[in-house]
Order: structure tokens, then sequence, then C-alpha cells
């Protein structure tokens, strides 16, 4: 094992597009950006579970819509700091994993992953009923609650800061698991989980623990998406459909490496973007999207970064 | 006595697939383990690696009660094992697997620490040439190999070979037996199942006899070789009753 | 008393639709070992194959089905070749996702042809009423079809040299090869038999209560519920399991409000697949 020097250039890359929308003075990329690198952390910490692990998590966005929930509700409510209920919304996000992981990661393969979708929807119909989260039609923000940021204007820059923190942390810690022990005992669960566990590996421990921290990052996410937006509601939070856009863009960069996530992320959201500007592909961008990934599906399994790493054995060290 | 089974009783359902069966292995002894298919033999090997907990009977480790010890942790504490189907780490290189038994093996090393061993063991069962391949890509031998890596990186006290002699040619098995014979020697108890008679009859210190998941006989491998029972047992089975009474003839 | 045996009727002809639904679901899942998530696409297919089946053709839901069956069998195991075939060996990870790409596909051009209004049909038969308690004609028609398909398929599945080398595959595919089972045909012909029968349950329902190009996922992950109430691989299983569902749905729609039954349906689901992953009622 060669320690990756994917950070090298990911982590300078994600600045300088962080950095655009300053030097452009435009909020236009500041949303396409902030968008970005949503879609980069959710993609990242799915990676966790998905491409590290082998644990097919198809109802992840639960977590984005669990910090979502929580850190609205007290900032809502009781007028909690964006980042105080920021870190709440995440842990407690992290917390549910690991108590619902503890249950549904005996589960294997495709049973797991139908349950994961049974615990989003569940808890989705769940949400939509308690009146104290504002039950179908959820919460708006007063715009009061911006005036602690020092006005809308700033809270929202504020808030893209915040996501361009959390993008980079959430890079540095798929890169630390990667090329760590717990890495290690994680890629042996996904080849192979019993002979993992008759060489030693806490398999039940590495699984909770490897939910739980890919179940952190989405909640962060949530709660920050949420606070920009101003309003919250069960279908937005909840919406599987963002969950198979995860997936995606995990099965389109590479799953399992480090560098593959984020590449997916750029790309797909770009394609997105692209898809629904033009008139035409407006309403076909979801069939187009699943082409893409039937033919990923089909010819590329490894991803972007499985293509090139197979061809050019020299650059698997900076991708991984 | 490193490892000491007693009584131990194993059922899936209706069929019992170890029978009150006990023995003791001492330190840097080789057992074998012989007798016809569907004896129970790989399950013995799963009670005492703890894939599955006995209904009955107790496992002690080096004097500890082990019985209802994860398995992770009985590898933790030094047993380790390779298996009958190959169980290799498919996408990870042939040198990434071997780490992952010196990690979080007995041995519990550090990535770095363990890249090293990892490399040594690699050496020593002759595949040094192959440590940056991805393991999807060898021959079933030397699958065989690397599972054997594997479990010696993880610096076990007792090791257990689950027929790691079939599948391959002569010259190889003979390779196989002098690696298993220098495992010995570096301190490591063997408890080994295999189908092959007369390499078991030649390397094992004792032999037990399992059928129907009973213990039917045991003994050094001439007393067992000439156990009335044992002939039985195989006559079941012609083919393997004519291998045990010729090899009866060599051993040692 | 009226209101409990209403709803209990209506239980029972919306759980026999829901069963038809999941049967499809539930042979693939049985047989290929894959989860279809393109179901709830093809159901929705149906929907709009008896659509224009009646607007264009003048045929009735209730003849319909019969072309319907045809198409759904043909596109199915087109889809089989074009999806699974490849990936049938790799991860689970693959079928989830070729199927739902399938789904993708069939739901982003559906919407892009048809977009998302929502249609209906109208066939006009009227209801028949006992004692107080009025039932749709097409309701019950809609039922007693959904036990016709269930008999067909047993009659298929455990009568017919074909359906005997379906189940054979599904219980040992290569012991089932050896026999001489063509088990690449059986394959497409499972994938083909499970999408039909979700077409069928699509244009049934048509027949029924009014639908979108998105309605299908709605009954795909009813389906998937039915699928572990009822046990893998057992077209009475999802018959029963669907049953279950249609009374559990409109008779504690009765004393509890609405919208906590999905909840109570999804936790039914994980808490099943956490007791016993491959169903309550038990394959054979």
């Amino acid at each position: 094992m060669k320690r990756g020097y994917t950070l090298i250039w990911l982590i300078p890359l994600i600045l300088a597009i962080s950095l655009l929308p300053v030097i452009a003075h435009s909020v236009i990329y500041r949303e396409t950006i902030f968008l970005i690198l949503m879609y980069i952390t959710l993609a990242v910490s799915l990676n966790i579970i998905l491409g590290y692990t082998g644990y097919v998590s198809f109802g992840h966005i639960v977590f984005y819509g669990i910090g979502g929930y929580t850190s609205f509700y007290l900032m809502y409510r009781f007028g909690v700091h964006l980042i105080l209920a920021m870190i709440m919304g995440g842990i407690l996000s992290a917390i549910i994993a690991l108590i619902v992981g503890e249950a549904v990661l005996r589960l294997r393969g495709a049973i797991f992953a139908i349950a994961t979708i049974g615990i989003n929807e569940a808890i989705k119909s769940l949400v939509t009923n308690l009146q104290f989260l504002g039950g179908a039609t959820g919460m708006f923000f007063n715009f009061k609650i911006y005036k602690t940021y020092g006005g809308a204007a700033k809270a929202i820059w504020f808030a893209y800061w915040i996501m361009v923190v959390v993008t980079i942390i959430c890079l540095l810690t798929s890169y630390f698991i990667k090329n760590s022990k717990f890495g290690y005992g994680l890629f042996s669960i996904r080849e192979d989980e019993d002979a993992a566990v008759v060489l030693g590996v806490n398999t039940k421990r590495f699984k909770s623990i490897a939910f739980a921290i890919s179940a952190f990052f989405p909640g962060l996410v949530g709660a920050i998406f949420f606070f920009k937006a101003g309003n919250i509601e069960p279908d937005d939070a909840f919406h599987l459909v963002k969950s198979i856009e995860m997936i995606f863009m995990v099965m389109l960069g590479g799953f399992g490496t480090v560098s593959g996530p984020p590449i997916g992320a750029l790309l797909y959201e770009r394609l997105k973007g692209i898809l629904l500007i033009n008139p035409l592909f407006k309403n076909l961008h979801m069939a187009i999207t699943g082409f893409i990934l039937l033919i990923i599906i089909l010819f590329a399994p490894g991803g972007i970064v499985g293509w090139f790493r197979n061809r050019f054995k020299k650059l698997r060290s900076l991708l991984e | 006595m490193i490892l000491n089974v007693e009584n131990v009783t194993k059922k899936f359902g209706g069929l019992v697939a170890v029978d009150h069966v006990s023995f003791q292995v001492k330190k840097q002894e080789i057992l074998g383990i012989i007798g016809p298919n569907g004896a129970g033999k790989t399950t013995l090997f799963n009670v005492i690696s703890g894939v599955y907990y006995p209904e009955e009977g107790k496992i002690f480790f080096n004097g500890r009660d082990i019985t209802k010890v994860p398995s992770y942790k009985r590898a933790r504490l030094g047993i380790a094992r390779t298996h009958q189907i190959v169980k290799p780490l498919n996408e990870l290189t042939v040198l990434e697997n071997v780490m992952v038994g010196a990690c979080f093996g007995k041995t519990g090393a550090s990535l770095k620490q363990g890249m090293a061993i990892a490399g040594e063991v690699l050496d020593a069962v002759g595949l040094g040439h192959k440590r940056d391949v991805i393991t999807v890509k060898l021959n079933v031998p030397e699958k065989k190999r690397l599972e054997l890596a594997r479990a010696l990186a993880s610096g076990p006290e007792v090791i257990l070979l689950d027929e790691v002699l079939a599948g391959l040619n002569p010259t190889e098995a003979d390779e196989m037996l002098q690696v298993i014979l220098k495992i010995k020697e570096s301190g490591i108890t063997i408890l080994m199942i295999e189908h092959l008679m007369h390499a078991i009859m030649k390397i094992s210190d004792k032999i037990i006899v399992l059928d129907h998941g009973r213990k039917i006989s045991e003994g050094s491998p001439q007393e067992v070789a000439s156990d009335p029972k044992v002939i039985e047992a195989y006559l079941g089975d012609p083919d393997l009753a004519l291998r045990l009474i010729k090899s009866k003839g060599n051993t040692l | 008393m009226e209101a409990w045996i209403g709803a209990i009727l209506s239980g029972i002809l919306l759980g026999l639709v829901y069963g038809l639904a999941a049967m499809g679901l539930n042979l693939i899942w049985g047989v290929i070992n894959v989860i279809n998530l393109s179901h709830g696409a093809f159901i929705a297919l149906g929907m709009f194959s008896a659509y224009f089946l009646f607007h264009f053709a003048g045929l009735n839901p209730f003849i319909a089905v019969a072309l319907v069956l045809i198409i759904g069998l043909i596109i199915g195991m087109g889809a089989y070749f074009v999806a699974l075939h490849r990936v049938l060996d790799a991860p689970e990870l693959s079928t989830l996702l070729s199927t739902y790409s399938l789904s993708l596909i069939i739901i982003g051009l559906g919407t892009f042809i048809f977009t998302t209004n929502p249609r209906a049909i109208d066939i006009g038969l009227g209801s028949i009423g006992v004692a107080g308690i009025y039932i749709p004609i097409s309701k019950i028609l809609t039922g007693l079809f959904s036990v016709l398909f269930t008999v067909i398929l047993y009659l298929f599945l455990y009568k017919t040299w074909t359906g005997k080398a379906i189940r054979a595959v599904s219980m040992n595919k290569s012991a089932a090869e050896f026999m001489g089972v063509n088990s690449i045909f059986i394959l497409s012909l499972s994938f083909g038999i499970g999408i039909a029968l979700a077409m069928i349950a699509g244009c049934l329902i048509a027949a029924i209560f009014p639908f979108t190009i998105l309605s299908g996922s709605v009954y795909e992950l009813k389906s998937f519920v039915i699928c572990v109430l009822g046990g893998l691989g057992s077209p009475l299983g999802a018959l029963i399991g669907g049953l279950i569902l249609g009374l559990l749905e409109n008779v504690f729609a009765l004393k509890i409000p609405v919208g906590y039954i999905p909840f109570i349906e999804f936790m039914i689901l994980v808490i099943i697949l956490l007791v016993k992953p491959t169903g309550l009622i038990t394959k054979r």
C-alpha cells in the first residue's frame, strides 16, 4: 500500500472552485458551486458505506432529512446558531445511524438496500404526521432569523462558506479512512465479510462506525441546505430520487475511490445543469441519466476513475 | 494443552453435525483430522474458530474458556484458519490481503508494520513475486497459498488448515508440506483437515477420525490406520478405504 | 357496521390487485434473485397502455389486459437482455442499479411524452349495492381478474414443463442446467412474466383509480411490503400479502389517521426484514 496523493490536487481544486464566486462577483456562480459542493459531500459520504464497506444504503437521503429537520427545528424554535444546530443535526443523524445500523446492518446485499428504502419512507411519513414539525407543509423561516448573520444576503454567503468547510472536512475524512487500518477493515468487509471476521475484524462495530460517519455528513449538508432555502418539507428532505442521485454520482466517478465521488458529483451537477437549461432536454434529463447509469453499470462498473486506473496504472496513487 | 475441546456438539436443525467430540492438542503438535465427506470436519473448524457457537460442550484455548468468544476475538487471541473454499478479498492486492491478517490478527500490526510482515510472509510461502497483483487474478493453488499467508501473518498460536493440499499437483503438495513443517518448527500448533491420506499420515503427530459427527478413533497415524472402526467407516467410500490401507505401509 | 363491511370488502378487492402487482416483483426476486427496481415504472407503463388502448382502440381494460400481457412479455424479455444478462453474476448493487436505470429511462421518456398530468379511464360500469353498501363493478372485476391471473400463473408454474423449469432454476440454477434446462431462456422468460404481471396490474389499476406516469412507484413500494409479508417466490404468498395490506389500509383507516398508514406499512417492512429476511411465509 502506497499512500495516495489524491489530496494534493483535489483539495486545491476544490478551494479554487470555491473561490470562483468571489473572484467573479457572481451570485449565480455561488449557487451553482454551492450545489456542486453539496453533491460532492453527499457522494463522498455515501461512498464510505457503499464504496468502502460494500453496503448499498439506498435510502441514504434519510440522514440528510434528519439533519435538515433537526437543525431547522432548533433554529426555528429556539434561534440556535446555524453552526451549533448543524452539528447537532449531524450528530443526531449519526446516532440514528448507529441505532438503526445495529439492526439493519445484519442484513446483506439487496435486502439491506430495501430495508434502507423502508426506513426512509417510514421516517418520511412519520415526519409528515408530526404537527410540531409542520406536518406535510413543513416549516418556514421568519426572515428575522437571518438577522443574526447580518441579513439574508450575508446569511447565504455564510452558509456557502460553511458548505466549503464541510466539503473539505468530508474529503479529508474519506481520504484518511481509505488510508487507515480502519479502512482496510472496511474493504475486507466489502470483499468477504465472513473472511473478515475470521481474520480478526470486528465487522459489526466497523460497519456501525462506517454507517454513522457516512450519515453524519449528509446531516450537516441537510442543515446548511435548508437553512439557505428558508423552508423545509418532508417531500424535499426525504426525496428518494436524491438518494439515487447520490448513488449515481458515486458510480459515475468510481466507487471505493477517494477522487471518484467528487468527480462524479461535479460531472453530474454539470450534466444536470446543461440538460435542464436546454428546453428539449429539460424533460429528458431523467431518461438520459438513466441511460448513462445503465451504460456505466454494464460496461464500466469501476466508473470514470476505475476506467482510467485500469488503463494507466501509474495514476492509481493519484486517484484512489 | 494449548487447545482443549470438551464434549462439543453442533446441530443444524435435526442434523447433528458435530456430536459430543472431545480432544486435546499439545503445543507445536500437528493434529490431523480425517473422515469421510460430511463427517463434520469443517463444522468442527467453524466451531473452533467461532463461526458457530456449539449447543453443548466447551472449548479452552490456553486454559481460557473461549466457547462464547466471538470469532474476531479468537483471531486476536491467536487462532487463525484457512478455508476449504478459499475466501480471498478479491479486489485487494495480494499484499493487502495479507496485511489485513497482520493488522487485525494477534499481531495487531500498524499498517506500516503490516506491510513489512506481509511482504516477509509472502516470500516465505513463495508468493512474493505476486504481491502487487489484484487477488482475483490468482489461480486456485496461489489463492490457497494466499490464505495460508494471511493466516500466518496474523501471528497465530494455533492455525486451522482446511484442505490446503486439495487441488495441488504432487510437486505443489510436497512444497506445501514443507511449508507446513516449517510452520510447525516456528512453534505454531497446527490442526489440519486433509483428504490426502498419504500426506496427512506422514505429517501428523496425532490423528482423530470423525464419522457422522462423532469421533470414532484417536491416536498416532499407525494406530488410527489399523483401527477396525476406521476401516469400517471408510468402507462407505471404498476408494478412500483402499488409500488408507495402502498408506499404512509407508507411514513414518 | 356498514362501514366495517364496506372497508373489509374494498380491502379485499384492493388487496387482490396489490397482490397481483407484487406477484411480478416476487417472481423475479425468487427466480432471478434480482430486486427489480423498474417494477413501478412497468406498472405505470401498464396504466398507460390501458389508457391508450381505451382511447384509441376503444378496448376496455378488462379486454385490453390480454394484449398488455403479450406486450409485457415481449418488452420484459427484451429488457432482460438489455439490462440484466450482463450483470447477473456481478454484486447486487449492479442489478439494483441496472433495473433502476431502466426505471429512470421509462419514467423519463414517459414524462417527456405524456407529461405528469393525471389521467383516468372511465368505463362507466356503475355500482352494485346490497344492504346499503355500494361497490363499483370495475373494482369487483379488477379483483376477479387478479384472482384469475394468479390461478393462471399458478397452473403455469406447477403444471407446465416450462413452469417447472422456472421453479427448478429458482431452486438451483446449475442443477437445472445439468438437467437440460436452457437457463438463459428461462431467466429471460421469468423476467418477461414478471414484467407482464406488473403491466397487467397497472392495466387493471388504471380501470379503478386515476394515475400519472409517476403512480407506479407507490405500488412498487407497496409491493416490497407485500413480498416480505407473503414470502419470496410464491404467487400465493403475494396474494395473501396483498390481502393483508389491502385490509390493513382500509380497516385501519377507520380507527387511526390515514397519514400514519404508510408509516405502519414501512415499519412492518423493516421489522419483518429484520426478523425474517426471507419473508413471513416461507417458500414451499
